[in-house]
């Protein structure tokens, strides 16, 4: 709990509607996206301006209070999950474009700003800001950077620490950091990528300078339909073999066609294992030799039926159906869980071999997403909350998944972080050594351990207990209590 | 041969005696001068691991960039920050670890964006590994990316596991004769608009921009913007990228003069800072020879967006690299304890006092 001394003092700080303490005020922010955590937060402040940023920051680290950043809290890892007598810091006001620079093609942006607000504000000067996460309509550009998201662009147009140029952020002691330049690269270490995906456990944003792309001229999309995996995955590493790097490259299984189809009416064929969608873009002629390029590869690969997209709002109707595709599996069960594993491309039928035996002995169905291009696969594992012992269920069957990956050679996260969901996994996937230098990194931004603590790195004596829960069958202790 | 430079650190760590890396000491010049034991990486060499289908190569740091280069030349594709080599055999440690890029950078990535997992040795001689070997990867701090760039201050690189991408289908290289401001805001108002642009330069009253992508966009392209097209583009672009010309190579050190570097808002009106200048990288880039002081440079450059380096000269008392701000350098600092606490790795390379 806060003491009432600290929050008198905060209430100085800021104005009053920017300091929440009042329980149903305080609701609304108990989880990020990953709902299945939650955690009141003590008091709630809305800083509308920098300065009032660095002065909360100063008064925190002074009391020794924890300070939990958030932004518009669609993050799916639990990163932005409220911590007892914490401050959680929200940037949600923060939300103004301060300028557009259509020469130099960068956006100075806060970090509350919107992800698709930005491309939106540069449409008028043909451009746009490249990556394109799913939940681009709410979330936020400061959550974009704390969390490096991708977006299925990715394989072409980078991720965010490709397409970011400069951040002002804080110290938990308040001091500026201004960190990059208005050039493309800046004097000492790169602490923009040290920065990018960092979770909110290094220093505060409080605003960002982002590239902006010229909009290609045109963009078009083929689907396809394979009747087994393996030759979908296939055919993926042969577009790329034949040197076509698509803007776009999305698989998705049997259950997510379906699921996807049902909901949006895409128009997808049903009897196939799986569907591919390639989406190519650039100048026109291009676009035209590598949609012939990347049919001809398709059809090689054995692809049981190809359509092309013959007008925008076609290509537009392929991809509702994959867009749609996280809630249109949630029409299936009353719950999903959505893991974020990412793995060497090559393993894929190995991969989703493995899920489909682990999802017949946990009994929980699983819908495959797969950003197929860059690896990046999410599957969705189907539950009911309600019954006893599901979601715990649900949480194991996923750490499987996670650990997994790791074994083949890929990661526990390709784009939604660590927070406190994966945290356990951490201990899979690095070393003692390798996660005491993560330690190290966060010590000197922030020795005293304030900003979101708890999250992203696991404490080394976390995953000596969870190694040796871990051998004993899978079977956590206690499992009805919550493990935050 | 990985044991040894284990070793070789663990060993150097206890008697806190400081060590310079090398691979191929092409970039020997970069940097303040640092002192101590050479320890080379040259004999751990070797490509463990390509998977052209999944655009991901992963070498030993003592692997020649030119073996990488053909090897993935073979397979029709490339390092597209491309990187300089200089008059040296270039590794890929010692690339990453100065995280300089060529003529691709503004258009296609810098080194440490195609930097997908590091194996390092810190400056207690322990391994450690970053990263992996897939495209999307954000569990943990990027401490890969970190190290590019970083001069092997933070940890010796053993291995590197890089994203490549296909080589173009075509490639043109087109020149026009445009004085200096002409030519900048040209480079700026073409980038941001839908053409291949791959390489853009700007000497002597000649803007070269290099066009690529699909043989059709390529033509297409060139139809669009005119100008000539230059022959034998490709040694241009090469010399260009070593630094082979005769403006870097001969006259700083015929004339006595220091070449700076200046890294600006690619949008800056032309400096008035020095007689000769090469622009790269859309404008992003001022090569000059200029006999101002050290102070001046990086304050002019500090006032246009950016940071200067004096890239070939005698270093001054401050250090090559542009001033870091009091809470960045001290950050520096800290990292740099932190990965080696007793300053044994490339000790003052980067910032004169760690």
């Amino acid at each position: 709990m806060l003491s009432p001394a600290f929050l008198s003092q905060l209430r100085r700080l800021l104005p009053p509607h920017s300091v929440l303490h009042e329980r149903e005020d305080l609701v609304p922010f108990e989880s990020d996206g990953l709902s299945a955590y939650r955690n009141i937060p003590d008091v709630v402040v809305l800083p509308e301006n920098e300065a009032q940023v660095a002065a909360i920051l100063r008064l925190c680290h002074a009391e020794k209070i924890a300070v939990v950043a958030r932004g518009a809290g669609t993050g799916l890892a639990a990163g932005a999950l409220p911590i007892d007598g914490a401050v959680l810091l929200v940037l949600a006001k923060l939300n103004q474009i301060r300028q557009i620079d259509p020469l130099a093609r960068t956006a100075i942006v806060q970090p509350g700003v919107r992800n698709l607000a930005i491309s939106e504000a540069a449409a008028a000067h043909g451009l746009y800001y490249a990556p394109d996460p799913s939940s681009q309509i709410a979330c936020s550009i400061g959550g974009n950077v704390a969390e490096n998201s991708g977006g299925v662009h990715c394989l072409k147009y980078g991720l965010t620490v490709h397409n970011i140029l400069k951040l002002r952020a804080w110290t938990i002691a308040g001091e500026l950091l201004e960190i990059g330049s208005d050039s493309l690269d800046s004097a000492g270490y790169d602490l923009l990528a040290l920065m990018t995906g960092s979770e909110g456990m290094l220093a505060v944003i409080t605003e960002v300078t982002v590239k902006l792309l010229p909009r290609p001229q045109r963009a078009q999309v083929v689907l396809a339909a394979f009747d087994d995996v393996a030759k979908a995955g296939a055919a993926v590493g042969n577009i790329i073999a034949a040197g076509v790097i698509p803007a776009g490259l999305e698989m998705m299984d049997r259950l997510a066609i379906q699921a996807a189809e049902a909901f949006v009416h895409a128009g997808y064929p049903l009897d196939c294992e799986a569907l591919l969608l390639c989406e190519v873009d650039g100048v026109n002629e291009e676009v035209s030799d590598d949609i012939f390029t990347v049919r001809e590869v398709l059809t090689a690969s054995g692809a049981t039926e190809i359509r092309t997209a013959e007008s925008e709002e076609q290509r537009l109707k392929f991809w509702a159906g994959r867009k749609a595709a996280f809630p249109a599996v949630g029409r299936l069960a009353p719950d999903y869980y959505c893991m974020d594993g990412t793995i060497p491309r090559a393993q894929l039928p190995h991969v989703l071999r493995r899920i489909s035996e682990m999802s017949a002995e946990y009994g929980l169905a699983v819908a495959n997403v797969f950003h197929a291009g860059d690896g990046n696969l999410h599957p969705l594992i189907l539950f009911d909350a309600n019954t006893p012992g599901e979601l715990h269920k649900a949480e194991t069957f996923g750490g499987k998944i996670l650990e997994l990956c790791v074994e083949v050679g890929g990661t526990i996260t390709g784009e939604h972080g660590v927070g406190l969901e994966k945290i356990n996994q951490m201990c899979a996937q690095f070393s003692t050594p390798e996660l005491a230098r993560f330690h190290a990194v966060k010590a000197a931004f922030d020795p005293d351990t304030l900003l979101n603590p708890g999250k992203a790195v696991p404490e080394l004596h976390r995953c000596a207990e969870w190694g040796a829960m871990h051998i004993s069958g899978g079977q956590l202790p206690h499992p009805e209590l919550p493990r935050f | 041969m990985l044991d040894r430079l284990i070793e070789r650190i663990r060993a150097a760590y206890e008697n806190g005696s400081p060590l310079i890396l090398q691979g191929g000491g092409s970039k020997s010049f970069y940097g303040n001068p640092d002192e101590g034991e050479v320890l080379s990486t040259r004999a751990f060499t070797g490509v463990v691991d390509y998977q052209p289908k999944e655009l991901v190569l992963t070498a030993r740091a003592g692997t020649p960039l030119t073996e990488i280069e053909a090897l993935l030349a073979e397979q029709n594709q490339m390092l597209a920050f491309e990187p300089p080599h200089f008059n040296g055999p270039a590794t890929l440690g010692g690339s990453i670890a100065a995280g300089l890029s060529g003529p691709r950078r503004p258009y296609a990535g810098a080194a440490r964006d195609f930097v997908l997992g590091v194996r390092i040795i810190d400056g207690t001689g322990q391994p450690l590994r970053f990263g992996g070997q897939v495209i999307k990867n954000v569990a943990g701090y990027d401490v890969s990316r970190l190290m590019a760039g970083s001069l092997g201050t933070l940890g010796l690189i053993t291995e590197v596991s890089l994203k490549v991408l296909p080589r173009p289908a075509a490639e043109t290289t087109l020149q026009f004769e445009l004085d200096e401001a002409a030519a900048l805001l040209k480079m700026n108002q073409w980038a941001g608009q839908p053409l291949p642009l791959s390489a853009t330069s700007w000497h002597a009253g000649l803007l070269t921009v290099r066009l690529s992508g699909a043989v059709s966009a390529v033509h297409a392209a060139q139809v669009k913007l005119g100008g000539e097209t230059l022959k034998d583009a490709a040694a241009f672009w090469q010399r260009l990228r070593d630094q082979s010309t005769a403006f870097f190579d001969k006259r700083p050190a015929a004339s006595g003069q220091t070449l700076w570097r200046l890294a600006v808002k690619p949008t800056t009106p032309p400096l008035k800072l020095g007689d000769a200048q090469w622009i790269e990288w859309g404008g992003a880039v001022r090569w000059l020879e200029s006999d101002l002081p050290a102070a001046a440079l990086f304050e002019a450059a500090k006032s246009c967006g950016g940071h200067a380096t004096l890239f070939r000269g005698t270093a001054p008392a401050g250090g090559v690299f542009s001033p870091l701000t009091p809470a960045l350098h001290t950050l520096h600092r800290n990292l740099k304890q932190r990965f080696d606490p007793k300053g044994i790795l490339n000790r003052r390379r980067m910032y004169p006092d760690f």
